[in-house]
């Protein structure tokens, strides 16, 4: 078939998506770290639609869109654990949180940062806090076992939301917010901890300090 | 087991000119599978709504043996999953040409609603806006047709699952001529002899509604200031 690159960039959580996804399947892959101030015309020329990480390339063939991505996976190596259920009704579901973390969660907390006075920030702030419990509440339905969303095992959701993990710790950081909190969202602390302790996971979370200062940089320049 | 349904443990809450709604309607239709029609009216959602749906209170939603389905894009694969003995297949078997499916069903959401939208609103705004506008639907419709290529469908020798996204928008085209002043023949004429095949099986052309009607709602929406995806 080919071998496999993912072209990721370290501070991206769509970019971690197909690496933890990778080593969970215990399938070996290239990374390339892309430097987006100037794109590499492999990137461009992998993914002329978006210009965007990641990009999965298994042999010649690339795959964009990082949730594109992980169903490649998960329906391409069928042995090792799986990332969506295989009951459609849960399939359906997982689909959903993941959709809903991208759409809704992941702007409203980016929103945070962005926001240019305190009005907007608390507005931003009230909403990933809905967002959290809700998640909270989709953990005790969805997660059988209450340990992960996918059961036992992480699964899809885990994947697409737990991704999001170092930037909620580096937003509570430059926030000076609580998001995870123990007692709204005790459920959420404890499966964060653990996903981001877990071995496909570990290695690839962004360091919270490191995305700090990336964020610094980023929201220093003038608008 | 082959799944069955009947129209009572299958209903689909709905709003007629919806593209996101008609996109579930088409793949139903395809399948020749029986079920419930619930027309919303979107200024006084049902209470049936708000329960099934109620983080987004958005149509459609597909409530199946009382468990609700939403998002047009998830309820579709779900569709297709659930009832994989009713041709067409809307999902091919190999996992790379499903990856390219889903690339493009997303591509199509995040991009013809809203410029073709904008292309519907701007012709009251000023001519640097019309322009741009145009622009960016002609771009986004130009992108669609390479990826059509000089196959009949997107989904191949039949329809698959970004012509069942992608066709309830061919209703919008009278829409975007009259208003955008766009002469789709000449913008992307493969999209245009696409939609008219597609339209003419009788699975789809029951489920889509004609383009005159589809643009006589549009204006009534944009004076009413309505969307269809609230």
């Amino acid at each position: 078939m080919g071998e496999l690159k993912v072209i990721g960039a370290w501070a991206s959580p769509f970019a971690i998506r197909p690496r933890i996804a990778l080593t969970l399947k215990s399938i070996e892959y290239e990374y390339i770290e892309e430097n987006l101030r100037a794109k590499s015309d492999l990137l461009l020329k992998s993914n002329p639609v978006h210009k965007k990480v990641p990009v999965l390339l298994h042999g010649d063939r690339p795959i964009c869109e990082s949730l594109v991505i992980l169903q490649y996976i998960d329906e391409q190596w069928t042995t090792g654990p799986s990332i969506l259920p295989s009951d459609p009704y849960d399939r359906a579901i997982a689909r959903f949180w993941a959709a809903y973390v991208d759409d809704k969660f992941f702007p409203a907390l980016a929103g945070i940062l962005k926001a240019q006075n305190e009005e907007a920030k608390a507005e931003a702030l009230g909403q990933v806090k809905a967002g959290l419990e809700l998640l909270e509440k989709a953990l005790k339905d969805c997660g059988k076992e209450g340990v992960f969303y996918g059961g036992e095992g992480i699964g899809y959701v885990d994947i697409a939301f737990g991704s999001y993990l170092g930037w909620v710790r580096a937003v509570e950081s430059m926030g000076e917010v609580k998001l995870l909190d123990e007692d709204k969202t005790p459920g959420l602390v404890g499966w964060a901890e653990r996903f981001c302790s877990h071995e496909a996971v570990k290695d690839v979370m962004p360091e919270t300090e490191k995305l700090i200062e990336f964020a610094k940089k980023l929201f220093s320049k003038p608008t | 087991m082959a799944e069955e349904s009947s129209p009572s443990s299958l209903t689909l809450l709905d709003f007629w000119p919806s593209p996101y709604g008609i996109r579930v309607r088409l793949a139903l239709s395809l399948k020749d599978i029986p079920y419930t029609y619930k027309e919303e009216d979107l200024q006084n959602k049902s209470q049936l709504l708000l329960n099934s749906n109620p983080i987004h209170q958005q149509i459609p939603v597909l409530i199946h043996n009382n468990k609700p389905i939403s998002e047009s894009l998830i309820i579709i694969q779900y569709i297709d999953e659930t009832w994989p003995d009713n041709p067409p297949k809307l999902m091919p078997d190999d996992p790379y040409e499903r990856a390219r499916a889903r690339f493009w069903a997303v591509y199509v959401d995040k991009n013809v609603y809203e410029l073709g939208r904008r292309v519907c609103l701007s012709h009251e705004g000023s001519h640097e806006e019309r322009e741009r506008a145009r622009g960016e639907l002609c771009e986004c419709l130009k992108v669609l047709e390479g990826v059509l290529g000089e196959r009949e469908y997107f989904g191949g020798v039949g329809l698959g699952l970004v012509d069942v996204c992608l066709v309830p928008f061919y209703a919008w085209f009278y829409a975007y001529e009259r208003l955008g002043e766009l002469e789709m023949e000449g913008v992307c004429p493969k999209l245009v002899a696409w939609g008219r095949r597609c339209v003419g099986e009788e699975r789809v052309g029951r489920v889509v509604p004609g383009q005159d009607r589809v643009y006589e709602l549009i204006v009534e929406m944009i004076n009413k200031k309505l969307r269809f995806d609230q």
